[in-house]
């Protein structure tokens, strides 16, 4: 495999990234968002394997393997066992402005080529081009969690912001350090299962999973 | 070998208590744990004052004047939130607040929270210092739901989801530092060492420093509590229970502003600016700014001190923006006495509410009648809080005025305006909760305040006397700081 083409295949699967994550920007139902978010770890591990092959750093097979174990398998699974429990596996979220929505995240994407513009330039991997689309990534997860008023879709939101750092990180420097990357995805790991608690803990109060019931602690 | 127990210690702790953490003697356990890291931090503590900074393990651990510090405080507090927290936890467990699953949670938590901010201090590695501190946010997450009230449960979901978000911009800076550092050190797990990223800082790219420190001051300040990324903070303090606000505010607070000093110690090498130190002056004072006016308008007591710390986060962030050998000084005597008086304040303030059965300072009444110890420690701390001479953080807060005024003279109204209008909201209600009719009941199990007059008599301590090598120590880190 030449460099220019591996560089472009880097490119082609950050373009997918992008269109997952305006994908899950507009979908409404939450079995689908959990697919969608483990088909976004799934690119994250092509990308990662192909970035590892096409330059030697084997420390990103790893890195890439801890992705497919954690992202692709067990989060996923963790979330659909959870809203399995939780009887909501058919919900659907009314979703207003999905319009609006799109065009902010159009313009959050420019913001963020923008942004990433002085940092690509200076970077020297093969995959300096794909720092925008990560930064895109980052701000569109936000950008969900923003517009979401259910629990889980906003965890989802959490979580895919993570996945947005993770590609940043492979391509301005062909990842962090191993020890570093372990201790994120431990975390990551933990949060998750806390989040799963948190949901029952809600439910158990609200009897619903709606973040509204949560915003009566103001000042008055 | 210190470092070992020190970090072992609470993390065994941690494991054991998950365990057996609802037994009778759980809370004894709890406190003889936290006393054995104590001890370990003391002779770490002395160790570093005698041979100077050391590195432990592959350099992967790293302490010099700055975190030993801190390190110490940390321990200390914990220590002594662990012996406050004894009496209190059985009475809510009395009151029917905890059941037994939940008070082994609470001690299990308790320690591995202790474990990840010694962590967070101790490492040299910049991203092991991020891992940390969000495992400081996950460990405390559940603490501040444990009554499972519909409040305390929006807290933690704010807790949650705020510190999440604002920690994943910190993670951001992180990759984007050592991104700096790999163009200069070359890749692999020693670019993210702080020593190695120290040595070099003066060769680190700036646009890209520049761009890391603001997400990484956004990211570590949201856990900071710095304005306008507090709204977690109130809550969290006031819907959990009294040892994890204790803990929240007089160490959480300074482990995660460590984590940005350290940040600007690079960053300054890196630009030759004050870029960093003017980015932490302004949301430092606009945070005593908000932190100060939001106090008036407080009505439970817990938030009404959560308040306060974001205000005095503020002070501290502050003068560390502003640098120099006497505001550094200043601001880690700030940090100090500042967790000592909170702790202190909330360990009161826990039994008051235990006692009267409400959080509402309007149903507070009388405590100086029914038990003097309670209702005097209240005033104590509150007036050392507030700034008043002999106390130590009048000595720091005039420290910080003066040094302010003679270089950033435009600053110096916004703090005096602020520290006034602190002290007539603070002072008002903690007169009204001290004094008149009474309306607090007898607690089944006897309070434990002899915390509360240790941290006030230390805090009094360093108001007149600071002894010649703390204040060695101070000066030493304030150097390093820069």
């Amino acid at each position: 495999m030449t460099p220019t083409f591996a560089g472009q295949l880097i490119n082609l699967l950050a373009a997918l990234l992008l269109l997952i994550a305006f994908a899950m920007l507009s979908q409404r139902r939450v079995l689908s968002l959990i697919y969608l978010f483990a088909w976004q770890g799934f690119v994250l591990v092509l990308s990662t394997t192909l970035v590892a092959y096409s330059t030697g750093q084997h420390h990103l097979y790893y890195s890439a393997a801890l992705t497919l174990i954690l992202k692709v398998f067990a989060l996923p699974w963790i979330l659909h066992r959870l809203i399995i429990r939780l009887n909501i596996k058919w919900d659907v979220e009314t979703l207003i402005n999905i319009p609006t929505t799109m065009l902010l995240g159009i313009v959050l994407v420019i913001f963020a080529f923008n942004l990433a513009l002085p940092i690509s330039q200076l970077a020297s991997t093969v995959t300096k081009n794909t720092l925008g689309i990560a930064m895109a990534c980052v701000l569109l997860a936000f950008l969900m969690m923003i517009t979401r008023r259910k629990a889980v879709p906003q965890v989802i939101g959490f979580l895919a912001i993570e996945n947005g750092l993770f590609f940043a990180a492979t391509s301005a420097t062909y990842g962090m350090p191993m020890v570093v990357e372990f201790g994120v995805a431990l975390d990551v790991l933990v949060g998750t299962f806390i989040f799963g608690i948190f949901f029952f803990q809600i439910r158990e109060t609200f009897d619903s999973l709606d973040i509204h019931h949560l915003e009566k602690l103001k000042e008055d | 070998m210190e470092l070992i127990i020190l970090l072992g210690v609470p993390l065994a702790a941690g494991l054991l208590l998950a365990l057996y953490g609802h037994k009778e003697r759980a809370a004894e356990l709890n406190a003889v744990m936290s006393f054995l890291t104590f001890v370990a931090a003391a002779f770490l503590t002395a160790r570093v004052i005698r041979d100077g900074p050391m590195m432990v393990w592959e350099e992967n651990f790293f302490i010099d004047s700055f975190n030993v510090f801190l390190v110490a405080l940390t321990a200390f507090v914990g220590f002594t939130t662990s012996l406050f927290s004894r009496p209190y936890m059985r009475n809510e467990h009395h009151a029917g607040k905890l059941n037994p699953a939940r008070l082994r949670l609470y001690h299990s938590m308790f320690q591995l929270f202790m474990f990840t901010m010694l962590l967070a201090l101790l490492t040299n590695n910049m991203g092991i210092l991020w891992v940390a501190m969000e495992a400081a946010t996950l460990t405390t997450v559940l603490l501040v739901s444990l009554y499972r009230t519909p409040a305390s449960l929006e807290a933690a979901w704010k807790y949650f989801i705020l510190c999440g978000v604002g920690i994943a911009q910190a993670l951001f800076g992180t990759i984007l530092l050592y991104f700096a550092a790999e163009r200069v050190i070359g890749g692999g797990g020693t670019s993210l060492l702080w020593t190695h990223l120290n040595d070099v800082k003066g060769q680190l790219e700036p646009t890209v420093l520049s761009l890391a420190f603001v997400f990484l001051l956004v990211g570590y300040g949201t856990k900071v509590g710095l304005a306008p990324l507090h709204n977690w903070l109130p809550d969290a303090h006031a819907e959990g229970p009294t040892p994890v606000s204790a803990v929240l505010s007089g160490l959480l607070l300074n482990v995660a502003l460590y984590a940005v000093v350290r940040a600007k110690v690079l960053v300054d090498g890196a630009l030759q600016t004050h870029f960093a130190g003017n980015l932490m002056m302004g949301f430092g004072l606009f945070s005593v700014v908000v932190g100060a006016f939001f106090l008036s308008r407080q009505k439970d007591v817990k938030r009404l001190f959560g308040y306060s710390s974001i205000e005095h986060m503020g002070i501290v962030t502050f003068a560390f923006g502003m640098g120099g050998p006497i505001a550094n000084f200043a601001a880690l005597l700030h940090m100090t006495v500042h967790s000592l008086t909170k702790s202190a304040i909330f360990f009161t303030v826990g039994h008051a509410a235990q006692k009267t059965g409400t959080q509402l300072i309007a149903n507070i009444r009388g405590l100086a009648d029914t038990n003097p110890a309670i209702g005097w420690g209240l005033m104590l701390g509150s007036l050392a809080i507030l700034g008043m001479p002999p106390f130590g953080v009048f000595a720091s807060e005039f420290l910080i005025l003066t040094t302010a005024m003679h270089e950033h003279p435009w600053a110096t109204p916004f703090l005096l305006v602020s520290l006034g209008v602190a002290f007539a909201a603070v002072f008002s209600r903690v007169q009204e909760m001290v004094f008149g009719e009474t309306t607090a009941k007898r607690l089944p199990h006897s309070p434990a305040l002899i915390p509360v007059f240790i941290h006030l008599g230390l805090v009094l301590m360093l108001g007149l006397y600071i002894p010649p090598y703390l204040a060695d120590w101070y000066r030493q880190a304030a150097a390093l700081i820069g």
